[in-house]
């Protein structure tokens, strides 16, 4: 135990025990914050024979099913859309990356709620490391997604890469500032985890993974595909597409052009803008009321 | 001296639900009913601690000792008045409260030391003292799920009482540790409390109270109804009276009858 003379104890400031501050308060227990990411990976592949094999193996086996229903099966795509199953891959990495931080991050606080009501702990760390699990999990979709495009034979360029950076810089801040968001809105109003479900399924018809792009303009002309885009997450996909699924086809140039958004750029740009700004509030509205989090857990 | 912890009028409000679900509400508003109601768990409470004092803080069952406790480790904010502590708190709280059951005994160990405010370099250091504390043997290498409750207790105090604080709170059974693990914590707790540790303890228990606490505090719904010397609280809470004192064996430790 820490004997400590009066010098030591009167540097020492006198202060309020409990732990203030969201994302800076997180970054300063980085160390925690890496542990509790750690523990939680490993807690999820304890006792399994193939380990961490498995989180390539389930993306795996679920992006082959969807291969088969939709390329093999249905056919969707032709020679309209080429390599349909890497179209509807990229959307898939995104929209799983966001669903499983949004989920996840929206119920973090009140699963850790044996912590929280003992424990003075930064409230943000259960949200931030439901991201970096999510993110985590990404890695390897993305692996399986660069093999598939390598076999299938891709011409990566600058703008593409460029493009897939630029969906995570919209994605990342975004599903962190709902997660943030709804951790909280959730402790107060339980209803709240009922239509996570729901909501977690609109997202996935709502970005064009399963149709392009393309089709949406189409049905519902200008107007409403200026709406559609209104999305970030429709807008990250298309970015990743861009970046992955434009490069396999035989015509690039003709894909983006057919395919995405004139304003793709402008918009990601604008986008990346509003997510920064919405995690920014989501810090300001979760230490606004993540005080009163313990005694409603 | 320095005073270590400092309250100042600290008030706790907690709100009562009566109804919740939507129509629940709808026919409690139709008669009149208040669909929530609130009441103070601490009331106006003031004390301070100077350094290396040893504080019991007793009361009956919801009197509020939990809250304040809550209060002064930072769990809690109150709602009026303040509550301001020195240095680094740590204590007998939430042991074991993180564990992963599907972990190991080794990972659950790092990950609780890393819960509980410890760094990388400082669980590295402590790891033999903990693992001799904890005396598992093997069983650290299996997931916790497969201990006994005395196992999984005893993992969660050798973490806990290795922090190193300034301020050491404790507000926990100690019911399932088999004897001579309640004698090694005793000791432990005796040695943290001889460094010049201050103390501020939760118990029922007046034989505990006794060999560790300098001073006492009782709250009585809320308030602050007793504060003074160890016996004179005892006295005061009418736990002294031996006929009714059944958990007061002279030979327990004193830790296992706690909150
Ligand atoms: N989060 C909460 N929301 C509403 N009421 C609460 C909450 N936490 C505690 N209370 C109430 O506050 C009062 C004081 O509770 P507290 O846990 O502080 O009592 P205690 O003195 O620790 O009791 P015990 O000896 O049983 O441990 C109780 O009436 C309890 O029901
Ligand atoms: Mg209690």
């Amino acid at each position: 135990m820490s004997t400590i003379g009066h010098d030591r104890a009167a540097e020492m400031p006198l202060a309020s025990p409990s732990p203030g501050g969201t994302l800076a308060e997180v970054f300063r227990q980085r160390y925690l914050l890496s542990m509790l990411v750690r523990n939680t990976i490993k807690s999820s592949y304890q006792g399994t024979v193939l380990g961490w094999l498995w989180s390539y193996v389930q993306p795996g086996i679920r992006f082959a099913i969807y291969y088969f229903i939709f390329q093999v099966m249905i056919n969707r795509g032709g020679d309209e859309v080429p390599n349909f199953a890497i179209h509807l891959v990229s959307g898939l990495v995104v929209v799983h990356f966001f669903t499983e931080t949004f989920n996840g991050g929206t119920a973090s606080l009140l699963r850790n709620r044996r912590l929280l009501n003992k424990l003075p702990m930064p409230k943000a760390l259960f949200p931030v490391s439901k991201t970096v699990v999510a993110l985590w999990h990404t890695v390897p979709m993305l692996v399986i997604l660069l093999v598939v495009c390598l076999v299938v034979g891709w011409d990566p360029d600058m703008l593409g890469v460029a493009a897939g950076l630029l969906a995570f810089a919209i994605l990342i801040p975004l599903a962190l500032a709902l997660a943030l968001f709804f951790s909280i809105l959730n402790v107060f109003w339980r209803d709240f985890g009922k239509l996570i479900g729901t909501l977690t399924q609109l997202i996935t018809f709502s970005v064009p993974m399963i149709y392009p792009y393309t089709f949406v303009h189409e049905r519902f002309g200008e107007l409403g595909s200026k709406i559609y885009l209104l999305n970030p997450v429709a807008e990250s996909v298309l970015l990743l597409q861009r970046c992955f699924w434009v490069g396999t086809g035989d015509d690039p140039a003709y894909l983006t052009s057919r395919h995405m958004p004139d304003d793709l750029w402008a918009r990601g740009g604008v986008m990346l803008v509003v997510s920064l700004v919405l995690l920014f509030l989501a810090q300001a509205w979760f230490k606004k009321y993540e005080g009163r989090v313990v005694e409603r857990l | 001296m320095t005073n270590f912890i400092e309250v100042h009028n600290a008030t706790k409000t907690f709100r009562m639900q009566y109804h919740r679900s939507l129509k629940m509400m709808a026919i409690a508003k139709l008669k009149g009913n208040r669909t929530h109601d609130v009441f103070n768990a601490v009331e106006d409470v003031s004390f301070t601690v100077e350094q290396g004092e040893s504080i019991g803080l007793m009361g009956l069952n919801g009197s509020g000792k939990s809250t304040l406790l809550k209060m002064v480790s930072g769990v809690m904010r109150p709602d009026s008045g303040t509550v301001l502590t020195r240095g680094r708190i740590a204590g007998l709280i939430a042991t074991g409260a993180g564990f992963d059951p599907q972990l190991s005994g080794w990972d659950n160990l790092w990950l609780q030391a890393a819960i509980l405010g410890m760094s990388e370099a400082e669980t590295r250091r402590k790891l033999d003292a903990i693992v001799d504390f904890a005396d598992l043997g093997t069983f650290l290498d299996t997931p916790v799920t497969y201990y006994s409750s005395g196992m999984k207790a005893r993992l969660g105090f050798a973490v806990a009482i290795h922090v190193d604080s300034d301020i050491f709170i404790a507000d926990e059974a100690l019911a399932v540790g088999d004897r001579p693990f309640k004698r090694k914590c005793k000791r432990k707790m005796d040695e943290i409390k001889n460094s010049g540790t201050t103390i501020f303890y939760v118990s029922h228990a007046p034989g505990a109270v006794r060999s560790l606490c300098t001073r006492v505090l009782v709250l009585d719904k809320g308030r602050l109804a007793f504060d003074g010397g160890v016996d004179e609280g005892i006295h005061f809470l009418k736990y002294d009276d031996t006929e009714d004192n059944v958990v007061g064996d002279k030979e327990d430790d004193g830790l296992g009858a706690d909150v």
